[in-house]
């Protein structure tokens, strides 16, 4: 089965518990001054699902015949790719996500931009580390002092 | 009129507000184009700068020339890295990103420019003409007519549903209306499909998903497979735009910058659904063989949400100026402006303070004015963005995606369901499943329900689909908009299976 149906078959599941939700757990604590509204929160919800189950079901099945076009990238050769990079930069932002509180901004963010550069294979830390560390601070700057959007320059236990 | 031109020239004309209106474009371009910081926020954060100026034009005329750069700096940052930081610059990366993509992204800038030009002058002069009597036609749209709208809006869908992809068109389009439930709606605060999780309660955040769906995939995509972003150097200095390309470009600009204006005078419409509008529009109206190339880099694709959004602006200042009603996030922020400047918006505005009416139209034509002359010569620059080597290039384009999704909402968790919903978005990618519907259909679907569930409210029942005149001719028209395209697709292929049989 091509990626697509598979993808489809997903959200065919996804519109099946969503749908679920909306027909017969939703109404359930519906207080009764909304039960004589003429819409329900679960109206709107009950006709998506519907029309999410019946175009799921119509790519999963096959009825409509696409044109095979040339991908930009196939994803049955994903090893013929730079797929460890890729991983990896989605690891590294998931770190920096769980780290921008604890660690604050300006070491997270110079740490980011490094290793993101790092992990694409630059090696030049003459050129990196500058460009890492005044990027972080021309950002923090912008948004702190001049925009004053507050974000945590130094971790927690510096006061930041 | 003429007097009050006059009155609103000489206000604009003094040194101090040219100086506002170049520092306000300044400002707002550079600002604009890092994604998650839209007009409406940094109009929100020059506030206290307009305020302590004390006097309301010259505050007007900068929050002005703010406006409009940061609306062209929001432009950029879609067409060069497709990374749209506001709801209404979506529909330019459509094809703006491809004309980057093809090296044409000075091009692409210079295209954007002009037409947000136009779109914002035209508009201008309609607001001057039409501001008293259309805020009487403003009024006469009830929420039914907005779910009207809504769903015409939701028929841009149509250009994304390539060859016998419109399933897969549509089931995008579902899961963008399915997310747009998630969280509080308006009218009935319940939480719903929270999964009870707390974070969840408000819903997906906008740039979260916009972020999520065009930039993450994009970036990954380069990471998977190097391409030199840039083109060939030489076309990335082919900026002038042929007399050709000029003759297609104007008549669209001219309909959209009208189109779009009309629209942007509705309360509540704005921007957005005038640039999806204009986008679907365009392309239903375009010749069959122009409209293979909407979504792959026409020029028409991308000057059409771009005039119909900078004219929406302009639009959206007719019931802020004429009746005190602000119709987006962004005037109700300068209708704020102005209550602290001691200038009440409302139908005495033009009698009681003409001279701020018409400065506040001649901070615009000059503001559009000045960001033209600015950025023209900065095009080349700024398309230099893409020259960036591309080991420095991609982790900043992850920051700056990962930073608009934190500066909006201030919280790690949504950066943790940006990484996972961009994971997701780059899955759909392979399978070929178009994104933007996705994106469409979570913007309009908020808007949607409530306009829906207020009109049924009002009507207790689906009545108003038939009782109300202007909300049935809409459905028809959206309808039209969906159904046309597949069947002249069918009779063209029937057409072309008959020639073979003939020969």
């Amino acid at each position: 089965m091509a990626l697509d149906r598979w993808i489809a078959l997903v959200l065919l599941g996804i519109c099946l518990t969503y749908g679920y939700a909306a027909w017969f757990t939703m109404d359930g604590g519906l207080p009764p001054f909304m039960q004589r509204n003429p819409i329900w929160p679960s109206t709107f919800p009950k006709v998506l699902s519907i029309l999410g189950i019946i175009t799921t079901t119509i790519i999963l099945l096959g009825f409509e015949k696409g044109e095979l076009k040339e991908a930009d990238i196939d994803y049955r050769k994903l090893g013929e790719y730079h797929l460890g990079q890729a991983l990896m930069l989605l690891a590294l932002m998931v770190v920096y996500a769980l780290c921008l509180r604890p660690v604050g901004f300006l070491i997270s963010t110079s740490a980011f931009l490094i290793f993101g550069s790092f992990i694409l294979g630059e090696r030049k830390w003459h050129v990196m580390l500058p460009v890492a560390l005044i990027a972080t601070g021309a950002v923090w700057y912008l948004v702190q002092e001049v925009l004053g959007i507050y974000m945590r320059p130094l971790p927690g236990i510096f006061g930041g | 009129m003429l007097e009050g031109l006059l009155i609103g020239l000489q206000t604009a004309f003094s040194l101090q507000n040219l100086l506002m209106v170049i520092a306000g474009c300044l400002i707002g371009t550079f600002i604009g184009m890092l994604p998650g910081l839209g007009p409406m926020s940094i109009i929100a954060i020059m506030i206290p700068v307009a305020i302590s100026m004390g006097d309301p034009s010259a505050a007007l005329i900068l929050l002005a020339g703010v406006y409009y750069g940061a609306i062209f700096g929001g432009s950029t940052s879609s067409i060069l890295l497709n990374a749209p930081g506001v709801a209404g610059t979506v529909a330019s990366s459509f094809d703006g990103y491809p004309m980057a993509r093809q090296g044409k992204a000075g091009k692409a800038l210079t295209i954007a420019a002009i037409a947000s030009f136009a779109g914002g002058t035209i508009g201008a002069v309609l607001l001057m003409i039409f501001a008293p009597a259309l805020s009487s036609v403003a009024l006469l749209f009830h929420s039914a007519e907005y779910f009207a709208l809504m769903v015409v809006g939701l028929s841009a869908i149509a250009a994304f549903a390539g060859t016998g992809q419109v399933a897969k068109a549509i089931i995008m389009t579902v899961m963008g209306l399915i997310m747009a439930t998630v969280g509080e709606g308006a009218l009935f605060n319940l939480p719903r499909f929270t999964m009870g999780i707390m974070d969840l309660q408000s819903g997906f955040g906008f740039i979260t998903l916009a972020m999520a769906m065009f930039a993450l995939p994009e970036a990954l995509f380069l990471v998977l497979k190097p391409k030199n972003l840039q083109g060939d150097d030489d076309a990335i200095k082919d900026l002038r735009i042929s007399r050709a390309e000029a003759k297609a470009i104007s008549p669209v600009i001219g309909r959209q910058s009208i189109q779009g204006f009309f629209i942007g005078v509705l309360p509540g419409a704005g921007a957005t659904i005038a640039s999806f509008l204009g986008y679907a529009v365009e392309r239903n109206i375009a010749p069959k063989a122009e409209q293979e190339e909407f979504g792959k880099g026409s020029i028409k694709g991308l000057a059409a949400p771009e005039a119909a959004n900078n004219a929406a602006c302009t639009g959206s200042f007719v019931p802020l100026l004429t009746l005190g009603i602000p119709g987006s996030g962004t005037t109700a922020i300068l209708l704020g402006a102005l209550i602290a400047l001691n200038v009440t918006p409302g139908p005495r505005l033009m009698i009681d303070e003409p001279q701020i009416f018409w400065a506040v139209i001649m901070s615009m034509f000059i503001g559009n004015l000045v960001l033209l002359i600015l950025n023209l010569p900065l095009i080349p620059y700024i398309a230099k963005v893409l020259a960036v080597p591309r080991n420095y290039l991609i982790p900043f384009i992850l920051f700056f995606t990962l930073m608009g999704a934190y500066i909006g909402q201030n919280n790690a968790t949504e950066l943790l369901i940006l990484v996972g919903f961009g994971i997701c978005a780059t899955a759909l990618k392979f399978a070929d499943y178009p994104l933007a519907p996705l994106l469409i259909g979570f913007i309009l679907g908020g808007m949607m329900e409530d306009n829906f569930a207020r009109s049924m409210q009002l009507y207790d029942g689906i009545a108003f689909v038939w009782e109300r005149p202007m909300t049935l001719g809409l459905l028809v028209i959206a309808a039209l908009l969906v159904l046309l395209p597949s069947f002249r697709a069918r009779r063209a292929k029937a057409r072309a299976a008959g020639v073979a049989d003939g020969d």
